[in-house]
């Protein structure tokens, strides 16, 4: 696998998990719990859509072949996404949601800790702007982790109940391939294994503090770095992807 | 001091240019139409969320989304904002809600069409909320502080939502033939609802001395509704669309376009409940709030509980 290659996977990687997860967020869009979060989840759903455009964007110069961010977006079908499988489960009731959202802002927290001090240029400019966002995020659902999960009891259930449906999809954010190699040498992209204990260590602080428990799930989903998806995404892309596949060509 | 002196005080004062504070002395009158009216205001602008919303997951490409995203995320601003100015005159956001899941409040009747096509996000931008700031821009002269100075902050971002809707037109317009029938289509269903939502000619809703003495309205629906006009047809003529009105033509000696007959049916059917989506946006909002009725709970219970703890240590 040549650097080009590794580069241009990883970042449809990135890329992808921002788009899917920006694209639930919005479905929230009007229905929020209350009109506080109505604002928030929205622009949070508005920077992962900003996060995505940029990288897809460099995705395309570093492929080299003509394709822009929206070819990447929209011109793809379900098998070549390569976004976390985490990002595009449904979002359920509002602790799912919150529980989603935190297990993803953790990681991404710490990911993009690491990608500031990428040796690509352009993955470091973007990961230091992205990180600024991604630390409100994380404060974001952090609150409501302990809000929702020291609130009340069915909001402990809830929360909990969301928790252990996730848990599956978590281990795969943290298995590498040769992509991951191939970049670690170069010192554009970070060994996940560092990442992995950061998210630990934080994740297992807030359950504490939210009287929540570590789920006990051992079963471990993985798939999306071979665009293996859950059957959600192929939903997600037809509604995402149509306007843009109707009309070939125009410009909008 | 007695009530007539209180009155003439307040009277002169909005006669002055001055503006009225939340802790002034105010005429009942005044301040529950402040409240009917700012509220109304409030409920449009988070309803109004709903059929744009509509379009987020399925935008055509990654800056229109990235666009409406930021144009929804304002107008629930404007809704908090607008809850928030509300509240200065003594009624809180929980008890404006109620009234509005009840149906008790009103909001505004254009929000109440569907959004069939992605030509329907230009078509609002372009002609809901241009005529919106017709009203809104008004209204920031009005006497109300808190509702003024809303206005003013409002405004600005309604005339970027205005843009990026003209601006979504003109692609359209300037696009394929397909894309130039959506943007025609748009604009014939949206029309006649734009300037019907900027209220009843005046022949049936005759404006009170008193309202316009005290700054809460400050100028006639159909002197509003002709500045829309005159602002907008150009505009369409501009990008090669047509409006839907067979009779509109410009008035060389009144320096206006005449419009045809506006089927006010329509609108106070709508205005009674029976439009397209009332029922749909109503039960959404209703949905949301019962939905969201543990979350409010749970984040209550924990502030309790923080604050004892803050208490005990």
């Amino acid at each position: 696998m040549t650097l080009q290659e590794a580069k241009f996977e990883y970042l449809l990687r990135l890329g992808d998990s921002s788009l899917i997860i920006g694209h639930r967020l919005s479905e929230w869009c009007g229905h929020g719990p209350i009109l506080e979060e109505d604002i928030a989840l929205i622009n949070i759903a508005l920077d992962f859509v900003g996060n995505a455009t940029s990288i897809l964007a460099y995705a395309g110069q570093v492929e080299g072949k003509g394709r822009n961010e929206d070819d990447l977006a929209f011109m793809r079908g379900e098998r070549e996404f390569r976004n976390l499988l985490i990002t595009e489960q449904p979002n359920g009731d509002y602790a799912n949601t919150i529980a989603r959202q935190f297990l993803f802002d953790t990681y991404m927290f710490y990911l993009y800790e690491e990608l500031k001090s990428s040796k690509d240029e352009t993955i470091a400019a973007i990961a230091v702007k992205s990180h600024k966002e991604i630390t409100y995020h994380l404060r974001h659902t952090s609150e409501w982790m302990l809000r929702l999960g020291d609130g009340t009891v069915e909001s402990h259930e809830r929360l909990q109940n969301g928790l252990n449906d996730l848990w599956m999809f978590t281990s795969e954010m943290f298995d590498m391939d040769e992509v991951d190699a191939v970049l670690i040498k170069d010192g554009i992209v970070p060994d996940l294994n560092k990442i992995k204990a950061s998210w630990e260590k934080r994740v297992h602080e807030v359950l504490a503090e939210a009287t929540l428990q570590i789920p006990t799930t051992t079963f471990k989903q993985k798939g999306s770095k071979e665009g293996k998806h859950t059957e959600h995404l192929g939903f997600l892309l037809a509604e995402m992807q149509y306007v843009h596949r109707a009309y070939p060509g125009a410009k909008w | 001091m007695d009530d007539a002196k209180q009155l003439e005080a307040f009277e002169a004062k909005i006669a002055s240019g001055a503006k009225i504070e939340p802790k002034d002395w105010m005429p009942e009158a005044y301040r529950k139409q402040l409240i009917r009216m700012m509220s109304q205001h409030a409920h449009s602008e988070i309803v109004g969320m709903l059929p744009e919303g509509n379009w987020i997951t399925r935008a055509p490409n990654l800056r229109r989304k990235a666009i409406l995203l930021a144009k929804v995320q304002d107008e629930a601003g404007h809704g908090l904002y607008l809850y928030s100015a509300t509240e200065t005159l003594g009624v809180d956001r929980t008890e404006l809600l109620s009234q509005l899941h009840t149906g008790k409040a009103k909001y505004s009747s254009i929000f109440n069409y569907p959004t069939l096509t992605w030509a329907d996000i230009g078509a609002i931008g372009w002609l809901v909320d241009g005529a919106a700031i017709m009203n809104q821009t008004a209204l920031a002269r009005g006497s109300y502080g808190p509702y003024c100075r809303a206005m003013v902050r409002i405004c600005k971002e309604e005339s970027f939502h205005n843009r990026q809707g003209y601006e979504i037109m003109m692609h359209l317009a300037q696009g394929t033939p397909e894309q130039k029938a959506l943007a025609q289509d748009a604009l014939n269903r949206w029309w006649w609802p734009s300037i019907m939502m900027l209220g009843p000619s005046d022949d049936q809703s005759p404006n009170s001395d008193q309202l316009m003495r005290w700054k809460v309205k400050m100028e006639s629906n159909d002197a509003i509704r002709q500045r829309f006009i005159d602002r907008t047809v150009p505009q369409a003529d501009f990008i090669g669309l047509t409006i839907p009105d067979k009779d509109m033509k410009f008035d060389e000696k009144t320096g206006h376009y005449s419009h045809g007959p506006i089927n006010w049916d329509e609108f106070f059917e709508i205005i009674k409940g029976n439009g397209p989506c009332n029922a749909k946006r109503l039960k959404a909002r209703v949905d949301a709030d019962k939905k969201g009725a543990w979350v409010r709970e749970a984040a209550t219970a924990y502030a309790a509980k923080q604050a004892k703890e803050k208490q005990v240590a």
